[in-house]
């Protein structure tokens, strides 16, 4: 077991070394390296990471640069979490010969987007997640493939307009309710799962490391604004991610051992998601008098998830 | 691979290149020539963040939002991190830092990339008034 690192203020996690480069080509004020960042440089651990396809990959990599200061590996859309259990499981075999190149405890992460994880991912994540290898799944949720121009991904909320679900006369986009990828992971036995947003850096950095303390399977759900494909203006990234915290569309909650369930921060003022939704062009279409019960429903939606969340902390199952 | 062919004198460059900043430190650290701290993005910026650091308080906001690792943090006397200073390389110029700096008035604020860090010091806003 490793000794964990002391983060108690941001002026001390503020001397940690850096382990992801700038000069990626990330978009201006993309949330994807806030996440990648409050999450590996909390801990002083040794590192592998394997990245599924999307933005993260395609942005940190481009020939003949890495971002990565650790150890990366990438394989293809599909199998971030194939890869990085073969990797986990060689580093075991390795270590068990006492061939293994590092004394050093090593830790195993995944980095995926939200399509990567909720729709093409999902069977090697599955497979992974039920051979209880040591490893932590990240998913950076931008609800939607916004690496190849914005389609839909079932991570999408109801009403948001993309490329393949586009607002217009007939329709006001995405039909169909999130996946809810937390249960679903909570279901498969996983040690940890948690949700988190990259504006709250402490909540993100303490459930990294409870992450990377654990010693079974881990899945993280980070949420990731897309200035680009939720049409904002970049500055505003931390400002939404806010919103959504405070106006509870995302609860910052975990699940620990498939059914303990902690909600981890509770907001004190009631914010309407009419706040969060105004905000972002893809849902501007629905502040139209004809699409208004899609925003009934949202916060009809919200309020059953939020008051389900803390039933289920209040009776401990 | 670093940008050799923008090392040039002054009377070199052709109207309209972009010219590096020389303000603030050089980056200590040793890097390996393939990673991507050698390679400049600064051409994407339209504004640049300006630090203050007569209302500067060191929460270190914008180094843990700051998405291109841009804001470069030093270390005080008592091994804390302080405000350091901005890494123009590889800032994008998205705002995030203006946006989460809680002082008032701020003490990063977006200016024009062309203009000179005195002229932007001097433009600084005076203390707003809580409603």
């Amino acid at each position: 077991m490793s000794e964990m690192k002391q983060i108690k203020n941001l002026k001390q996690f503020s001397t940690s070394k850096e382990r992801f480069q700038g000069g990626h080509r990330l978009c201006p004020g993309c949330s994807h390296s806030i996440i990648v960042r409050e999450f590996v440089n909390a801990t002083d651990d040794e590192l592998c990471v394997s990245t599924a396809t999307g933005c993260l990959e395609v942005c940190s990599t481009i020939y003949p640069y890495t971002s990565w200061d650790v150890s990366w590996i990438h394989i293809g859309f599909e199998n971030a979490a194939a890869a990085i259990s073969g990797v986990e499981a060689m580093h075991k075999s390795l270590k068990n010969n006492k061939k293994s190149f590092s004394d050093k405890p090593m830790k195993f992460i995944a980095f995926a987007g939200d399509g990567g994880t909720y729709d093409i991912g999902f069977q090697s994540l599955s497979g992974a997640a039920e051979r209880g290898h040591d490893f932590i799944y990240v998913c950076l949720d931008n609800e939607g493939y916004m690496n190849t121009g914005g389609q839909r991904s079932s991570s999408t909320p109801i009403g948001g307009a993309t490329t393949t679900s586009p607002a217009g006369k007939v329709s006001y986009g995405e039909k169909k309710l999130k996946k809810d990828m937390m249960q679903i992971m909570a279901a498969h036995g996983c040690e940890y799962v948690a949700q988190s947003a990259p504006s709250n850096w402490k909540d993100m950095v303490k459930k990294a490391q409870k992450s990377f303390a654990a010693s079974g399977p881990v899945y993280i759900n980070a949420v990731s604004p897309c200035p680009t494909e939720w049409k904002f203006d970049p500055s505003m990234s931390m400002e939404i991610s806010k919103v959504m915290v405070e106006s509870r569309v995302v609860p910052l909650y975990e699940i620990e051992n498939g059914s303990k369930v902690t909600v981890n921060y509770k907001p004190k003022n009631h914010v309407p998601v009419e706040e969060y939704l105004g905000m972002q062009g893809r849902f501007k279409h629905l502040f139209k008098p004809s699409n208004k019960h899609v925003i009934e429903e949202w916060q009809k939606n919200v309020d059953a998830k939020w008051e389900y969340l803390l039933r289920r902390e209040e009776a401990g199952i | 691979m670093t940008e050799e062919h923008l090392l040039k004198g002054w009377e070199e460059f052709e109207p309209g290149a972009t010219l590096f900043s020389f303000e603030g430190k050089p980056d200590q650290e040793v890097h390996h020539e393939n990673n991507s701290v050698q390679h400049s993005v600064a051409d994407w910026r339209v504004d640049k963040p300006v630090h203050n650091k007569e209302f500067c308080i060191d929460c270190q906001f914008c180094w843990v939002y700051c998405p291109d690792t841009s804001i470069i943090p030093d270390v005080d006397d008592k091994g804390k991190g302080i405000f350091g200073h901005i890494d123009y390389k590889h800032c994008k110029g998205c705002g995030i830092c203006v946006d989460v700096c809680p002082t008032n008035p701020k003490s990063l604020l977006m200016f024009a990339d062309h203009l000179p860090v005195e002229e932007a010091l001097r433009q600084w806003p005076e203390k707003e008034e809580k409603k």
